[in-house]
């Protein structure tokens, strides 16, 4: 049985892995899949912290969470497509257009 | 107390209920329904004066005073000012009451005949009622305020009745007009008066009642009274006790019995109790006792009434009180300085003339005075004054009214005549033949006023006639039915009227029997008496004066009074008018003859039991005695035979006789217009000047011209046009209004709005643009930078969240 440290150690690498994937990606596709990837790195920490507590709590958040990055994907990928085909390019550093 | 008392606010609702119907409905009423109203209401009015008088007769002549309801109090401010509506019913106010009532109801009944045919027919008996209805609470008040405002309510009406026909064309509806205006604003003067002295009145005694509930305004009368009814008494109690004696002692009880205390109060009907608790007002504080109380009070104290920083002893102050007064009644009672609007007041309709403007409005003035007997009593300067004015104004009125052409304007100099012997006999100090004169003269003059209507009516009517039967336009040619030069020989058109006016001529003129005769006999007898018995050099002058010149003003009278007699009535048609007029209807000969009637009789009420015995059959001075109940001096010298002196007597009816005499030499026997409608008096060159002085009203309308009005006008003008207009209009308000007024504006518009108002607002605009332009760089657009600034954000909460752990 592996000590809950190493999950929540796995989960902040994860973590920072997706927050770097977010800050320097600049295709929206891959900047979408960071951000999935840092939702799962918190989820991976709610389940570890559920087991280490013996609290239910924490499960049912992560399936909470999990349901809404569904929502949240399929919704954001439809933003993507949409602005791709307007646009056919989906680099975010040259979808500027609301700068102030 | 006295139940039948509670009638009397009736007297006032009753007519003032009829001029509202009359004023808002008259015209849906039509004329007969419209007069039939004003004539009920009036008649009412006399019915409830004739029951106050029976329930004044049974109440032993004690005066009650009435709370009406729903007036509770009327005026009250703190516990300063307490003026309560409170009407009182006593032997003068219901002697008042009665003959306005009766001479009102008899003129009414006189105008459906008079005005018939008037556009405002309704309107005329609405502002008539009215009138009576005002007159009522004049009379009615007890304290000084009421009577104002039935003062001022009369002055109203008469005002609106002297300009009724202000529509008329031709030039004079506008001479009625002014002539109210005239009316109005003489009267205006003589308020000032009034109101000055009820002032000071307040001032001095701090309320204004005549009397308080209770309080006894004539002692000795009471006292006399009370002393007759135990005499009555002990003589029952004495009979009673010769029956059980057998007829002996009676002498004895009558003297033992009189000593004896109060006998029980008398329940009567109405409730009145009689004798009185009190025989006097001692129980009573000064405080609480009404105006002439306090004055009776206060004078045999010798008060001193405090005006701030300095005082004036009560003498003064009455004195004071009463030349207010004087000049109020003055006003109302058209006498010498402000007599001038009552010959000018004869543009109303000649019932108005006769109702207000001869025989009960103007009597209000010498009634405040009969009122007020008690401070005119008590200040002797004033009532030399006001004997002086009386009497003047008797004898230059009926100066003035030998030379005049005018019908009604004879009549109307001969009122302020009239009027004059009135505040005369108030100035000696002959209070009840003042009201005794007041009483007779409201129906001689009252009728004399009404026949002229008549003559008038009639002169139209012939006019109309004449006219109508040439069929040619004559109606441009101004005729004047009021001119007696085109009057004469009406005697045998109009044989009720010539009658009725022959009667109340011998009554004014002062012809023994008839009812003028004896008032002014004891007007004049009173004078004498006042000579010869006043208390001090003041009374003694003045009574003095007052014979003289009111002897010389009563054969005026008999003289003017029959000059018109033959102008009007004697002699050959001077017109085609005359030729024609017709007796007028039966509505205005039966007033005419009722009050012909009075007028023979009318002077019986106060018959003198000197005089051959007359006053065993009629009564001793009946109307003095029974107004002593009212007047606390109603009469100084009255001795119990009643005044009579029958030197003075025949000297006045030889004067009388004598100026009738007189005017028959030089108008009678168809003299009266020998040369283009000349009087002959003017012809002659000896009494040419001293007519045409006469006819000129002795130019009192030119000097009041001259030194009153012109002066006034001129003053007016200069401080309107230059002060008013030139120095405060134009330089004054273009200076220091206009100037300052558009600088101030400059410098609020141009410095101020413009710089510091808009400036501020217009920098906080600009701050805002400056600093958004610098804000709105933070949205670059680049989706990353804000990942960034999300996530240091992040790690700033975190490390603001950690910090404080990290810390311990």
């Amino acid at each position: 049985m592996l000590q809950t440290e190493a999950y929540v150690m796995l989960s902040m690498v994860l973590f920072v892995l997706g927050a770097m994937g977010v800050m320097l990606r600049r295709n929206a596709i891959l900047v979408f899949m960071s951000v999935e990837l840092m939702l799962n790195a918190a989820n991976l920490a709610l389940v570890a912290f559920a087991r280490q507590w013996g609290n239910s709590d924490g499960h049912l958040f992560v399936f909470f969470v999990i349901t809404v990055a569904a929502a949240e994907v399929a919704v954001g990928l439809a933003l993507i497509v949409a602005i791709f085909r307007t646009r056919r390019n989906i680099n975010i550093d040259e979808l500027n257009q609301l700068q102030g | 107390m006295a139940g039948y008392a509670q009638l009397v606010p009736l007297i006032i609702l009753i007519p003032a209920l009829g001029a509202i119907l009359n004023y808002f409905w008259g015209a849906r009423l039509g004329e007969a329904w419209s007069s039939r109203v004003a004539i009920l209401a009036s008649a009412l009015s006399f019915v409830i004066a004739l029951a106050l008088y029976a329930g004044l007769n049974a109440a032993h002549g004690q005066a009650s005073v009435v709370d009406p309801p729903l007036l509770d109090g009327w005026i009250r401010i703190g516990d300063s000012v307490a003026i309560p509506w409170q009407m009182r019913v006593d032997t003068l106010s219901v002697t008042m009451m009665l003959f306005v009532s009766f001479v009102g109801t008899l003129i009414h009944i006189y105008a459906v005949g008079y005005m018939h045919g008037d556009p405002r027919y309704a309107r005329f008996f609405a502002y008539i009622n009215m009138f009576l209805a005002f007159m009522f609470v004049l009379v009615t008040g007890n304290n000084f305020l009421m009577m104002f405002v039935g003062w001022e309510g009369v002055g109203v009406c008469s005002f609106l009745l002297i300009g009724f026909w202000f529509d008329k064309p031709r030039g004079e509806g506008w001479r009625n007009s002014n002539a109210a205006k005239k009316a109005m604003i003489a009267n205006r003067i003589g308020d000032f008066g009034m109101l000055m002295g009820i002032f000071l009145m307040f001032w001095t005694f701090g309320t204004l009642d005549y009397y308080r509930p209770g309080e006894i305004p004539n002692v000795h009368i009471l006292e006399k009274a009370v002393h007759e009814y135990e005499l009555e008494h002990s003589a029952a109690a004495a009979e009673s006790a010769d029956h059980e004696e057998g007829g002996e002692g009676a002498g004895d009880a009558h003297g033992s019995l009189i000593l004896t205390s109060l006998p029980a109060a008398e329940e009567k009907g109405d409730g009145a109790a009689f004798p009185p608790a009190h025989l006097d007002n001692e129980h009573l504080a000064t405080g609480d006792l009404g105006v002439f109380g306090q004055a009776e009070r206060l004078m045999a104290a010798g008060t001193e009434v405090q005006f701030g920083n300095f005082s004036l002893p009560i003498e003064t102050v009455l004195v004071l009180i009463t030349l207010f007064l004087l000049l109020g009644a003055a006003g109302k009672s058209a006498q010498i300085p402000l007599f001038v609007w009552l010959p000018d007041a004869m543009a109303g309709p000649t019932p108005v003339s006769a109702l207000i403007h001869a025989a009960t409005m103007v009597t209000a003035g010498v009634y405040m005075m009969v009122r007020s007997n008690v401070f005119f009593a008590n200040a002797p300067l004033t009532s030399f004054v006001v004997t002086v004015v009386g009497a003047l104004t008797a004898l230059l009125a009926g100066y003035i009214a030998m030379g005049q052409w005018d019908i009604k304007r004879v009549l109307a100099y001969s009122t302020i005549s009239q009027l004059g012997f009135m505040v005369a006999a108030v100035g000696v100090g002959a209070y009840s033949a003042a009201m005794f004169h007041m009483v007779t003269h409201a129906f001689f003059k009252a009728l004399l006023f009404l026949g002229s209507g008549s003559v008038i009516h009639g002169m139209e009517h012939g006019h109309h006639h004449v006219h109508h039967d040439h069929g040619h336009a004559h109606e441009d040619e101004p005729f004047d039915p009021q001119d007696m030069r085109h009057m004469g020989g009406l005697r045998r058109r109009m044989p009720i009227t010539w009658f009725t006016y022959l009667i109340g001529t011998l009554a004014l003129a002062g012809i023994i029997p008839f009812a003028g005769f004896w008032s002014k006999d004891e007007i004049l007898a009173d004078s004498w008496l006042a000579g010869l018995h006043g208390k001090d050099l003041y009374q003694q002058f003045g009574g003095y004066i007052a014979l003289a010149l009111l002897l010389l003003a009563a054969a005026f009278t008999a003289f003017y009074m029959w000059r018109q007699m033959e102008l009007v009535f004697y002699g050959r048609t001077r017109s085609p008018a005359a030729d024609h007029a017709p007796e007028s209807v039966a509505s205005m000969t039966v007033p005419l003859l009722v009050l012909a009637l009075f007028s023979v009789f009318v002077g019986f009420v106060n018959t003198p039991k000197a005089f051959l015995g007359l006053g065993d059959v009629l009564g001793n001075s009946s109307l003095t005695h029974f107004l002593e109940w009212s007047l606390a001096n109603v009469h100084p010298w009255l001795p119990e035979g009643g005044v009579f002196n029958p030197v003075i007597a025949v000297i006045a009816l030889a004067l009388g006789l004598g100026g009738i005499r007189l005017a028959r030499m030089i108008y009678g026997d168809g003299k009266a217009l020998n040369s283009a409608g000349g009087d002959p008096l003017a012809a002659r060159p000896s009494t040419g000047a001293i007519w045409r002085l006469a006819n000129a009203r002795l130019y009192l309308d030119e000097i009041n011209f001259r030194f009153f009005e012109n002066p006034f006008n001129r003053i007016g003008a200069f401080l309107a046009d230059e002060l008013d207009w030139k120095f405060w209009h134009d330089y004054v308000h273009n200076s220091v209004f206009l100037r300052g007024f558009n600088s101030l504006g400059e410098f609020l518009g141009r410095p101020v709005d413009l710089g510091l108002v808009d400036g501020a607002v217009n920098g906080v605009g600009r701050l805002t643009l400056w600093l958004s332009g610098r804000m709105r760089r933070v949205q670059s657009g680049y989706v990353r930078m804000y990942a960034i600034s999300l996530l240091l954000g992040v790690v700033f909460v975190i490390v603001l969240l950690l910090l404080p752990l990290l810390q311990t």
